[in-house]
């Protein structure tokens, strides 16, 4: 019985941004298929009652002085851009995406 | 037959913090640089940055929380909130999920008199991103200063009932938030943002109905606007027999309309999972009592102040809007100015030239709390008129603050208003004699009114008025009401 | 001074005391890199002017009176996961060709304020991805001890070229092993730290609370010198430990006067039947040689051992997913060409930029993180992991350390276990639990098979237990002398 399907793998593939071919796609399937069914066997593992391990480090937070430092020129800054615009970071045309509220809005 | 519809609105506001430097990382967080000159490794996602959290956005945070009643958590987390987007460089929001800083608590104000209270579902905090720019075809630009501004997310429980309602509560955040000196909120500069998600429901029903989330909305007007149009769009469908469909509407100000957003929408399926790279924030008992100490009195414990110690609810409503104006207003009282009428001198001349409210703390104001209190008291003495008040009052702040948008250049030194009422008391005529040739004249000229004062006593105010105009407003009121009792008997 | 075979630290007391000039040294190794490379591929970029520079300014110092550093003059190789400011930086991957940082990592920027200096940036498995280097996307980094063998990885490039004296210590990151593995396949001293140890300011993510930068050296001091400069707290890494910085080098050396009280805990999930024999053979003599040191050998347990590989497989994925979300055409990296739209700039940019094994790592950890799988995968996972961690805290109430092999077999062939991801994955089984747990663990050279590959012996210490491990190791090769066999010379 397999644990993924190619449909999934395709839905995956969007979530990911990542444009897979057909073989890949098919590839991809007998891989992850693979991983799963070897992962299963956590589900034997009880688990009941056990903290969930999320950091390797027993301390808190450390916070920072909220004090401005230098910033990198502008120049630095685009240095990498694939494309860039004056002091812009050039991309192809945006249609208004999906949600969350930091900044996505801008229309 | 149109069904009773009740409107269920919950209320999503982004408060943007104006610390010094981001959330993340040091560079400054102040708006307005050069595109992209106000960025480092870590806001612009290099491979290899890694988050340090500031510190006054979580004292912030914490205070805003402590605030609006809300319960903070001893120990919460980070978690990363992902999507694709070219203002978010990381592919990740640094936001929180499972525990966030605040939950529970409750926002207040009042609509139409009424008092409300809000609950929140929880306060968190998250990093902003960055702004896109649509210039030319085909092409976006993107410029990452905003990205990692510090913000506060406010979710409140769908308890808002009105759209009315919905724009109180988003003014009544941002009272809150400049209260707490925490941030701008100001909408129109980004730096409050709200999103509404609005339903319907038959009245009396317990059930939801689907809610659409409503976007875009950039003023208390257009929060009040948009979600109106959008409660008569679904009533309308409903009425029909038709279905409201969960989705994002985005408000366009100018067609006055709600419009559905064109993405091909996947299901968002954010993957939220705890951050590595931020280990979980705690914030001790210690820190939240000397936070909570450091609160300001809050706008409605003011407002019920003020109207208990007298104060219409309007003139207190006046008062509370802005913290500056309250303590303003709380300090000229506190040098001995008579409540009522520092009220009245604070709202009606004060705050009409003092353009933003917010100049009222700084070091140059014109007219000092306590120098507007000695003007005040004096006119309670009788020693100077209303009107000669006024004049000393415009004059001196003429000579400092006449540009309203200009910052306040200078202050008034202490015992110049002082000065000047007592020339003005001088030039008041307190001649026994003038006063009295003043009084008798104008008795003479209005005989019925004379003959009826003894039924209404009320004419004195028109009597007072009569001798001050014949003496050209210079007559010590106080002397010319005894000679007017002696006279009309 | 013979650079090949040269230790770190006698270079360091050589251009310290002035027997030999740093720039000396510095040509010496950059002969034998443009000699001696082609065939073994352990570099992507060779810096030759930056050495000289930094060689020619230590040499100035030194000659001026002021104190030159305490690594003065050793020539490092740097993995090309660490970012160098100016110096392109790829983590061998398409998608970050022609990546240039505008700023440098701690660990780096430590090490060349150290007075060390950096010949160039070496080859890995693409975004620290892979144990045998096959994945880089640009060439494979073939093992000195020999060409058709695998160096391990991911710090591939890292092993083989201190192996090949190349260098003479080297900066690798450890995730699931790949300090270790490779060290082991290649017969050099590679460490893992304690997790927070060394700063991850300017190391490109894999999976971040996985994530180790840790030295390579051709001995146990060695390794212990370039620690004690990697080392220590980092205002910039919200995750650094604060605690000072130990004596590693000290330690070391106090293993030579043996293991008199030391207890080593052996666990019998470690050495399963099955295992290569040679490998079995070899780590079994190694705690005889300790157990003749001073120390007492006890068997412990670490039950929870066979859940390692999934637990740790569900967590890098998880993390690498959300890591690898950044690279996406916008702001640095390559961009596919002729995008139709910003959807399809996305996906093609990351589809074509990214090899077969971040792909497949970035799929699987999209999967785990899915609203209604959480729970089930990554959630378990991060509950396993406690039980894991809680295992080595048991065992180190019974014993000062552990002592296992590190890789259950020597290099294997290329092409042997690269189409076969879970067999791949499977190679970590004795590395991965102490990157899980967050513990320090060392891997030396403890013999060779008769094929003349070499074998490696893992120590595993307690959180912030370095100085054990030193000492355990320091002890083991003070008394052997696998540490000293030179891999041939393709000449």
């Amino acid at each position: 019985m397999s644990r993924i399907t190619p449909e999934e793998v395709r839905e995956l593939a969007l979530l990911a941004r990542l444009a897979l071919s057909e073989q890949e796609i098919a590839r991809m399937t007998g891989d992850l298929d693979a991983i799963l069914d070897y992962v299963d066997a956590m589900r034997e593992l009880d688990t009941t009652g056990v903290e969930p391990m999320t950091h390797a480090v027993p301390f808190d937070c450390p916070l920072r002085a909220d004090v401005v430092a230098p910033s990198l020129p502008v120049d630095e800054a685009l240095a990498n851009a694939p494309r860039r615009e004056a002091s812009f970071f050039q991309v192809p045309r945006i249609v208004p995406g999906p949600g969350g509220g930091g900044g996505e809005e801008d229309l | 037959m149109a069904t009773d519809w009740e409107v269920v609105i919950g209320l999503e506001v982004h408060v943007q913090l104006a610390t010094k430097s981001k959330i993340f990382s040091w560079s400054s967080a102040a708006f307005g640089a050069e595109p992209n000159a106000s960025t480092d490794p870590i806001c612009l996602g290099l491979p290899g940055a890694l988050p340090v959290l500031n510190r006054a956005a979580v004292e912030s945070a914490v205070r805003l929380g402590l605030a609006a009643g809300c319960n903070i958590r001893t120990r919460c987390r980070f978690a990363r909130k992902h999507y694709f987007y070219p203002d978010l460089p990381k592919g990740f929001q640094i936001s929180q999920f499972d525990e966030p800083i605040c939950e529970g608590g409750a926002i207040k104000f009042r609509l139409k008199g009424e008092a409300r209270s809000i609950r929140l579902t929880r306060i968190h905090m998250e990093e902003d991103a960055g702004k896109n720019v649509h210039a030319a075809a085909g092409v976006s630009f993107v410029d990452l200063n905003r990205a990692g501004v510090p913000l506060c997310e406010i979710v409140s429980e769908p308890d808002v009932r009105s759209a009315e309602e919905a724009a109180e509560y988003v003014r009544a955040v941002r009272t809150l938030v400049r209260y707490l000196g925490i941030g701008d909120g100001n909408m129109e500069e980004g730096s409050l943002r709200c999103d509404a998600n609005v339903s319907l429901r038959p009245r009396g029903s317990e059930k939801f109905g689907t809610k659409t989330e409503i976007k875009n909305m950039n003023s208390f007007k257009n929060v009040r606007d948009a979600i109106e149009h959008e409660v008569k769009r679904q009533a309308t469908l409903l009425d029909r027999g038709e279905r409201v469909v969960q989705e994002t509407r985005l408000w366009d100000a100018a067609r006055g309309v709600t419009q559905a957003m064109r993405s091909k929408e996947q299901a968002h399926d954010y993957r939220y999972f705890p951050e590595p790279d931020l280990p979980p924030l705690v914030v001790t008992e210690l820190e939240m009592k000397a936070l909570r100490g450091s609160l300001p009195e809050l706008p409605e414990d003011r407002f019920a102040r003020y109207t208990g110690e007298g104060l219409s609810t309007q003139d207190a409503g006046v008062l509370v809007a802005d913290r500056e104006t309250a303590d303003y207003y709380d300090a000229t009282v506190a040098a001995g100015a008579p409540p009522k009428r520092a009220a009245n001198w604070v709202i009606n001349e004060v705050l009409a030239v003092v353009g933003d409210a917010r100049r009222l703390s700084g070091d140059n104001v014109p007219v000092p709390a306590g120098e507007l209190a000695t003007l005040v008291k004096s006119i309670e003495d009788g020693a100077i008129s209303g009107k000669q008040g006024k004049e000393i009052f415009a004059r001196v702040w003429g000579e400092w603050g006449k540009d309203k948008t200009a910052p306040l250049t200078g202050v008034t030194a202490t015992g110049q208003i002082g000065q000047l009422i007592a020339e003005a008391g001088q030039s008041q005529v307190s001649d026994a004699g003038a006063l009295e040739e003043a009084c008798r004249k104008v008795v003479a000229a209005h005989p019925a009114e004379a003959a009826r004062f003894k039924e209404s006593p009320k004419l004195m105010g028109f009597f007072v008025g009569a001798v001050m105009k014949e003496t050209g407003g210079k007559g010590n009121p106080k002397a010319i009401n005894e000679i007017l009792r002696k006279l009309l008997g | 001074m013979d650079a090949r075979g040269a230790s770190l630290t006698a270079i360091v007391d050589g251009v310290r005391a002035g027997t030999f000039g740093a720039r000396e040294v510095a040509e010496q190794f950059l002969d034998r890199i443009a000699r001696l490379d082609a065939p073994l591929g352990c570099y992507l970029k060779v810096d030759a002017e930056g050495a000289r520079r930094r060689a020619d300014a230590i040499d100035a110092a030194r000659k001026a009176g002021r104190d030159p550093g305490p690594l003065a003059g050793a020539p490092l190789g740097i993995k090309d996961i660490f970012c160098t400011r100016g110096i392109e930086t790829t983590c061998a991957s398409k998608i970050l060709r022609g990546f240039v940082p505008p700023y440098e990592s701690t660990v780096t920027a430590r090490l060349a304020a150290a007075g060390a200096i950096s010949l160039g940036k070496l080859n890995m498995d693409e975004f620290a991805m892979g144990s045998s280097t096959e994945n880089s996307a640009f060439k494979p980094t073939r093992n000195p001890w020999s060409t058709a063998h695998v160096p391990g990885g991911s710090s591939g490039g890292s092993a083989a070229a201190v192996a090949a004296s190349l260098c003479a210590g080297a900066t690798g990151t450890d995730t699931g092993g790949s300090i270790r593995q490779p060290a082991s396949l290649c017969g050099v001293v590679g460490m893992k730290p304690t997790y927070g140890r060394v700063s991850r300011y300017g190391v490109i993510a894999f999976a971040s609370s996985l994530d180790h930068p840790g030295p390579f050296g051709r001995t146990v001091e060695d390794s212990a010198a370039l620690l004690e400069v990697m080392a220590g707290a980092d205002p910039l890494d919200a995750t650094s430990i604060p605690a000072p910085v130990g004596a590693y080098r000290q330690a070391a050396r106090a293993g030579r006067e043996g293991l008199k009280g030391v207890r080593l805990g052996v666990p019998a999930e470690y050495l399963q039947p099955g295992m290569d024999a040679e490998v079995e053979a070899a780590v079994r003599a190694a705690l005889d040689e300790l157990a003749r040191a001073g120390a007492t050998v006890v068997p412990v347990s670490l039950p929870h051992t066979k859940y390692a590989i999934a637990t740790y497989y569900l967590i890098c994925t998880a993390e690498a997913s959300s890591n690898l979300a950044r690279y996406d055409g916008v702001k640095y990296g390559q961009r596919a060409a002729d995008a139709k739209s910003l959807e399809d700039m996305y996906t093609r940019t990351r589809g074509e930029g990214f090899g077969a094994e971040p792909k497949r790592r970035i799929m699987l950890g999209a999967y785990v993180l899915r609203a209604g799988y959480y729970e089930a995968y990554y959630g378990k996972a991060l509950r396993a992991r406690r039980k894991i961690a809680d295992d080595f805290s048991a065992a180190f109430t019974k014993c000062d350390a552990i002592v296992t092999p590190t890789s259950p077999v020597p290099a294997f062939k290329f092409g042997e276990r690269v189409s076969d991801p879970l067999q791949m994955y499977l190679a970590d089984i004795l590395t991965v639990a102490p990157n899980l747990a967050g513990i320090p663990a060392i891997s030396q050279p403890c013999g060779f098979t008769k094929a003349g590959l070499p074998i490696g012996l893992q120590t595993i210490g307690p959180a912030l237990g370095e100085e054990i491990c030193f000492r355990v190791a320091g002890a083991y090769e003070s008394r052997t002398e696998w540490h000293q066999r030179l891999p041939p010379e393709v000449v």
